[in-house]
């Protein structure tokens, strides 16, 4: 059996999965629940100064009949008492000492206010800090979250405050609304924090009551742009990483990767991407705490069956497999194949080739069935039938290479190779 | 043994009569299905529809709350959209075809989604389609039945104004009169047949029959007089009472047309039916499984599908013979009548040659023959259902070219005298009303173009 315990900057628990600073982190009562159900840790919802949440909260984007694909929430950071707070979670770990705990802040934009914030949360035993450097919403207006996140140099001034103070690991929660994440990410990484987070809720709306005609959520007839969050941006949260992982300065500093993660594929592919450890929120708040019982299993499982003994023999390994696109392959090329056995003749794959658009896919009608065969000569290889059919394996994409030797876009231009006729 | 009626109290009818497929209850209960539709290209199941239904557009529209959209992408194509739901064997038409039946999964329930639109339409009365305005132009119709309305509602809506000549007091034809009871009410029939002429446009003048020498207190109307009130005349008869079995005994009291015994059934309420307490149904159609699933639902105590040739053969579909199989009817395959025989005038046995199947035939087929053995059946009732007799006398009278009966059509769904279009059972000799509904559309075609060759509907 795998060992899939994990040690983040020297904090130890019995598996990679925390939960992110949100609702289900907020007080002694869930986080107590979350622990019996398994959960690896916990970063405690974001404390600091005093704030009031309106409501409604929470909007979605539902997919096809799937509820949720996409969550939005204009939520503040913590609203109850600090006092109540420390104590609940020296409490946790008093309760709980195998697991990590974690505690979020986000204080008034002076030196003053976050050195005593700091030493009142170490006071409660609590193994880490997490700066909030992202919540989009609300606190940006007081010049805090996001728009320290978004600005480099307060974001360094503010980690230095910080990193004077802490004698816990602290990490830097990054913020995704910004055209890139690396210039934070460095300037919190030379601040001299000693881990990074990403990704916190994306600015959005999420749609519009097409009665009222006022978007969601709806707070008396006004909403506000809220924080993204859940399945859909996962890929979003995937790329972010990725650059956080290659750059040289900021892949100096472990890696909690956060962002639609529901499942222990997410995990996996989050750690296989740099991450040491993944945080969840939207799911746990979707589905309750339970759901971390499949991620412990399947990914000890997946772990089994290729052979990694540890997390730390697979973080990271696909970092190297994300190049520039001046360095693919000219010559590699696929070309799609349908087995005529599995198909069921829905069409699907003809209609997209035909109007999206190469025209590489042939009708010969039937009724009620028709056929449907690849144009070889005609297929550019984009994968796009494939990824329309319905049926598992049906399209097949075989590799006809146009030329032995690799050959990358700067050498074709050199060579002055032809380009497409038509 | 005996045949009576009010065998079942007002409950039990109710309940043994109620609605075979019953519709989604919730909203989300159609999402869930709708969304399993792939959308599919020039979809199976359309090319399976004899109306082409836009099915994976209907379906879509359903999930995009666009449930106007979805009843008029139905009605388009299917102005019975909403009793075709209901009574269609899909299982060899739209469904049969999904695709998913070549995953080995359940197929899309199209006609469930259907009466999910369709429903909702009528019982808003929402009006999605407006007449041309009129361009002056008659066109006669016989026949309120699906082929008819389904002409009607086309010429209407290119400003044609029609009136539809019916013998009965109501509309819908076999939808109102022969469908099993369990698969429509009457007052649903009722409701679609006004939905349809709610458009405008369409007058139903009923109790008036197409013939000669009709019985006293029938109104009686001739061809060459609607030939000459109107540019053109559509005949949309249907077919009649079930065929002759010519075997001896036949006219013996407690032998009945199957026909006649939905007729009464559908026309006249449960109670006041009369069922026997041993049936034998004689034939395995639609028609004949409905006899014998609705006798036995009136509350014959032992119901026999007799049927000349093997189950291979049978003219139902599976889910038809299963549905007289769950009502707990006997069947017996490779036999034949031979003779009804009687008490005092009364039905009592019922005498069946054993047959076996002989060589395929020219089409394949193989034929019954007799093996010269019998065996008899005690029954006090016996319900013929051996296919349907064409108006034969009625056609010939007014020199319509037919084949026994069946009236002949060309490739413009004209018959031999000019102006005089028609379709659906009369011609086909008994198909479903989804085919009907497509002759109809066929035939307002047809007439339109001899109308008026310029101005065609794209
Ligand atoms: C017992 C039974 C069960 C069936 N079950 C199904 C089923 O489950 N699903 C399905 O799809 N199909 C079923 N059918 C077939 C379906 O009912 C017919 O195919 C369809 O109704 C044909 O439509 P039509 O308009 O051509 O004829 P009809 O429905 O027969 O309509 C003809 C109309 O013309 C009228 N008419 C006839 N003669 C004259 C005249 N001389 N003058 C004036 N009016 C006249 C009739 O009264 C009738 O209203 C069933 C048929 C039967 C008999
Ligand atoms: C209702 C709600 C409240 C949140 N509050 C906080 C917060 O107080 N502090 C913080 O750092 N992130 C907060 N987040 C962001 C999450 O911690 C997390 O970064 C984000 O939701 C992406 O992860 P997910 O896709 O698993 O939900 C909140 C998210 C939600 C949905
Ligand atoms: S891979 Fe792309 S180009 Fe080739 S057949 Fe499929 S959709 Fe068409
Ligand atoms: S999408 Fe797949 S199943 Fe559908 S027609 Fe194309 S190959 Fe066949
Ligand atoms: S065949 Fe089935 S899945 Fe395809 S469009 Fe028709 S109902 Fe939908």
């Amino acid at each position: 059996m795998a060992d899939i315990s994990a040690n983040f900057l020297g904090i130890k628990s019995p598996n990679p999965f925390w939960l992110a600073s949100a609702p289900p982190t907020d007080k002694k009562y869930n986080v107590l629940r979350a622990f019996e159900a398994g959960w690896g840790g916990v970063v405690w919802k974001t404390l600091g100064s005093q704030v009031k949440n309106v409501s409604s909260r929470y909007s979605a984007v539902d997919f096809n009949g799937t509820r949720a694909m996409g969550f939005n929430n204009i939520e503040l950071i913590s609203d109850r008492p600090l006092d109540i707070n420390l104590k609940e979670i020296a409490e946790c770990i008093r309760l709980f000492p195998d697991r990590a705990m974690i505690v979020s802040l986000m204080a008034d934009n002076d030196k003053k206010s976050w050195h005593e914030l700091i030493k009142k949360v170490e006071d409660t035993g609590a193994h880490g800090l997490e700066l909030n450097f992202g919540c989009p919403h609300g606190m940006t207006e007081r010049g805090m979250g996001a728009a320290v996140g978004q600005d480099p140099e307060i974001a360094c001034m503010v980690v230095e405050w910080v990193m004077e103070a802490a004698t816990i690991p602290v990490i830097t929660k990054l913020t995704p609304n910004v055209h890139s994440v690396v210039p934070t990410g460095k300037s919190v990484v030379k601040a001299g924090t000693n881990a990074l987070s990403l990704i916190n809720t994306i600015q959005s709306v999420t749609g519009i009551d097409l009665d009222t005609l006022v978007p969601n959520p709806n707070v008396g007839g006004k909403s506000v742009f809220g924080g993204y969050c859940g399945p859909a941006v996962k890929p979003i949260a995937l790329k972010m990483l990725t650059t956080i992982a290659q750059d040289d300065t900021t892949n100096k500093v472990p890696i909690s990767g956060i962002g639609g993660i529901s499942t222990w594929k997410d995990a996996v592919e989050f750690m296989l991407l740099g991450a040491s450890n993944v945080q969840v929120c939207t799911a746990a708040m979707k589905y309750g705490f339970r759901i971390i019982e499949d991620m412990c299993e399947g990914m000890s499982n997946w772990m089994d069956e290729k052979g990694f003994a540890t997390i730390n023999d697979f973080i990271g390994k696909s970092v190297p497999t994300i190049t520039h696109w001046e360095d693919l392959d000219i010559n590699f090329h696929v070309i799609a194949k349908i087995n005529q056995d599995k198909c069921i003749h829905c069409g699907l794959c003809y209609i997209a080739c035909e109007d999206g658009s190469h025209q590489s896919i042939n009708l010969a009608y039937g009724k009620p069935y028709n056929t449907y065969t690849v144009k070889e000569q005609e297929c550019v290889g984009c994968n796009l039938c494939k990824i329309v059919c319905p049926v598992d394996d049906c399209i097949t994409m075989e590799v006809h290479r146009k030329g032995d030797e690799y050959l990358n876009w700067k050498e074709f231009q050199r060579r002055g190779l032809p380009l497409n006729d038509h | 043994m005996a045949i009576t009626n009010n065998r079942l109290s007002k409950d039990q009818y109710e309940q043994n009569f109620s609605d075979i497929h019953p519709p989604f209850e919730t909203h989300n209960a159609a999402l869930v299905e709708a969304n399993r539709c792939l959308f599919c290209y020039d979809a199976p199941c359309t090319k399976s529809c004899p109306t082409g239904i836009n099915v994976p557009k209907f379906i879509k529209q359903i999930t995009t709350d666009n449930i106007k959209g979805s009843a008029h992408t139905i009605f388009v194509s299917n102005i019975m959209g909403a009793g075709c739901s209901k009574v269609c064997p899909v299982e060899k038409l739209c469904e049969g075809a999904c695709v998913y039946n070549l995953m080995e999964e359940e197929a899309i329930p199209i006609a469930k989604l259907q009466r999910y639109s369709t429903e909702k339409a009528m019982q808003n009365n929402w009006q999605l389609f407006q007449r041309k305005p009129s361009t002056g132009k008659k066109v006669a119709i016989v026949g309120a039945g699906p082929a008819g309305l389904s002409c009607a509602h086309v010429l209407s809506r290119e400003g044609i104004d029609v009136t539809i000549y019916e013998k009965e007091s109501k509309g819908g034809g076999l939808m109102t009169y022969g469908i099993a009871a369990y698969k429509v009410t009457p007052q649903f029939c009722e409701d679609e047949v006004n939905y349809i002429t709610s458009i405008g446009g369409i007058e139903i003048k009923y109790n008036q029959e197409l013939g000669k020498n009709l019985p006293a207190g029938r109104q009686g109307i001739s061809l060459t007089d609607l030939q000459k009130n109107y540019d053109a005349v559509y005949l949309g008869i249907g077919v009649g009472v079930a065929r002759q079995l010519d075997i001896p005994g036949e006219e013996l009291e407690g032998v009945v047309d199957a026909i006649s015994f939905i007729y009464d059934l559908r026309a006249k309420g449960y109670p006041v039916v009369p069922v026997g307490d041993k049936v034998a149904v004689i034939g395995m159609g639609m028609t004949a499984i409905d006899a014998a699933t609705q006798a036995k639902r009136l509350g014959a105590k032992e119901v026999t599908l007799v049927y000349r040739r093997t189950e291979k053969e049978k003219p139902c579909t599976q889910v038809e013979l299963d549905i007289a199989k769950l009502d707990g009817c006997e069947i017996i395959w490779l036999a034949a009548p031979k003779e009804v025989r009687g008490d005092n005038g009364k039905v009592s046995q019922l005498i069946c040659s054993i047959m076996k199947l002989g060589e395929p035939d020219a089409s394949g087929r193989r034929s019954p023959v007799d093996t010269g053995e019998t065996f008899s059946l005690d029954v006090d009732m016996v319900i013929k259902a051996a296919g349907q007799v064409p108006f034969e006398e009625l056609v010939n009278s007014s020199q319509i070219k037919n084949s026994k009966g069946k009236i002949v059509i060309d490739n413009n769904c004209a018959t031999n005298i000019k102006g005089v279009f028609a379709g659906g059972d009369a011609v086909n000799g008994g198909k479903e009303v989804v085919d009907a509904v497509q002759a109809g559309k066929d035939g307002a075609k047809a007439i339109m173009e001899y109308l008026n060759p310029q101005t065609l509907p794209k």
